[in-house]
């Protein structure tokens, strides 16, 4: 396997994909070193690219008016970030700005998606792999939104 | 009539008796959060035996914390006199005792009954990895298990500590945390539910650091202190890592009054929190655990 591929199949992720599936995703993908402070995307951006950290720290940003720019969630080392190009309208919900050095793969989306059309066994095991990480990342917004440090309303 | 002796260590032995404590330093760790440093008052003989129940507290044994007036609250002990020589208690003021205790000063009196209740599994984790997560003043219970593996770092595998907070402005120990990071073989990770512009760590729940950390799950006791669905999720997240439940000890908290198995106000389940507990394993709440009605 060439570099590449192995950082893919590497990462967890990609963990026990087919060989031949990973050539084809290295096909469609680099390897990129950011510096602290670069931003991935903005807001309400066409989203073409699929993030998959191997080291480092990106924060996921919005902002809200009175409060400035807020730093909703940080995705670091064998975690993913960005599923919108896979969900229409295609475009970044939130904003990505690394924090720390970080070392990513970089898929180009719009190149994935249509290779899943093209090969709906890869297609439903992306959708498998990102169904699952939105599900984790879903659950630790809920527990997020429960304030579980909160102080605790008194009882009736 | 006889004249009444007293003795002096009968009076000390007493489970219900305070012995009287002195405010020796009051540290601000939060806005909500302090920590008090204390020493024991009255005869030479009180004093000697109150620090030397105090001295043999083992890590997660709290005591009753009595504020004249007001009432007495459990507060687990986060630092043994052995460390500093003073007996220490970090306290999150939440309500009517916890608020007074955080207005006593420096010279103040209080009450200490204690200490009390099951320790944290020290012993049974020679030779393995330990796994520490705390939440929010879960840190405190947890504190004295930290100082006892460092002090012992050769008799234990990897340590791994990961603490999850409010914000930024929530973390208590900060220094220690920075202590405890700097030294070879030991693991920090820290998180924020609510990050702030100036804070450059992780933000997210403490729960989602379980998959990626490095320890061996099949030889390893995990230790979780923090508010209970916190915990509840930690331990789903570990047992996801294949860790036994026997292996995975939780501190529980329960209104107290007599903290020595009279009352019953602690109860959960078939358990009294201040007698069998306050730290069990998994698999000795693992039915009760998320019941409403419990
Ligand atoms: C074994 C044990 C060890 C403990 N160790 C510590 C410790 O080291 N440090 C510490 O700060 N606390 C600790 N606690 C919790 C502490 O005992 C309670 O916070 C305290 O009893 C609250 O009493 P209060 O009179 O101040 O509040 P109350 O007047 O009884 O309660 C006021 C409000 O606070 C809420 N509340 C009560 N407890 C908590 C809580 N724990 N978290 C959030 N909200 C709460 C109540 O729902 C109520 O709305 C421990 C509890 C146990 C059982
Ligand atoms: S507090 Fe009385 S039985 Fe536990």
């Amino acid at each position: 396997m060439k570099n590449l591929e192995l950082a893919i199949a590497k990462h967890p992720f990609f963990d026990d994909l087919p060989e031949e599936d990973i050539r084809s995703i290295a096909g469609e993908a680099n390897v990129v070193n950011f510096k602290d402070g670069d931003v991935l995307f903005k807001e309400g951006e066409d989203a073409d690219k699929f993030y998959l950290i191997i080291k480092g720290k990106v924060a996921l940003e919005t902002y809200t008016p009175g409060r400035g720019v807020i730093n909703i969630q940080t995705v670091e080392d064998g975690e993913m970030l960005g599923w919108s190009w896979l969900v229409a309208p295609y475009k970044y919900r939130f904003a990505a700005k690394v924090i720390t050095k970080t070392e990513m793969i970089v898929i180009n989306g719009t190149q994935l998606r249509a290779e899943c059309e093209k090969k709906p066994v890869l297609g439903y095991e992306m959708m498998k792999r990102m169904v699952r990480a939105i599900a984790f990342r879903l659950e630790q917004t809920r527990l997020m939104l429960m304030d579980v440090y909160g102080k605790r309303p008194k009882k009736n | 009539m006889e004249d009444t002796i007293y003795n002096t260590e009968t009076i000390v032995a007493d489970p219900m008796v305070p012995t009287l404590y002195r405010v020796e330093s009051y540290v601000k760790e939060t806005s909500d959060t302090f920590t008090l440093a204390i020493s024991p008052t009255g005869s030479a003989l009180e004093v000697k035996t109150a620090n030397q129940k105090q001295l043999d507290a083992a890590p997660g044994q709290f005591n009753m914390l009595y504020v004249f007036g007001m009432g007495e609250v459990p507060i687990s002990i986060s630092a043994s006199p052995a460390v500093g020589g003073l007996l220490t208690h970090t306290t999150r003021d939440v309500g009517s005792v916890t608020k007074a205790l955080s207005a006593l000063k420096v010279g103040d009196m209080l009450g200490v009954r204690g200490p009390f209740g099951t320790p944290w599994p020290v012993e049974r984790a020679i030779g393995k990895d330990v796994v520490l997560v705390a939440g929010g003043i879960g840190l405190a219970p947890l504190r004295p298990v930290i100082h006892e593996l460092l002090a012992r770092r050769a008799d234990f595998g990897r340590l791994v500590v990961l603490y999850g907070s409010r914000s930024p402005a929530d973390i208590i120990f900060k220094n220690e945390l920075k202590k405890w990071k700097a030294q070879p073989g030991v693991i920090v990770y820290m998180t924020v539910d609510r990050g702030s512009s100036s804070w450059h760590g992780s933000v997210g729940v403490v729960t989602r650091l379980i998959p990626k950390i490095r320890f061996d799950p099949a030889n390893a006791i995990v230790m979780i202190c923090g508010p209970e669905i916190m915990m509840q999720y930690t331990v789903d997240a570990l047992k996801q890592r294949g860790v036994s439940g026997d292996d995975i000890y939780v501190s529980m908290e329960r209104n107290m009054k007599c903290a020595v198995g009279f009352c019953g106000h602690c109860q959960f389940g078939e358990h009294f929190i201040c007698k069998d507990g306050p730290v069990f394993t998994y698999d000795q709440l693992s039915s009760l655990f998320k019941k409403p009605e419990i």
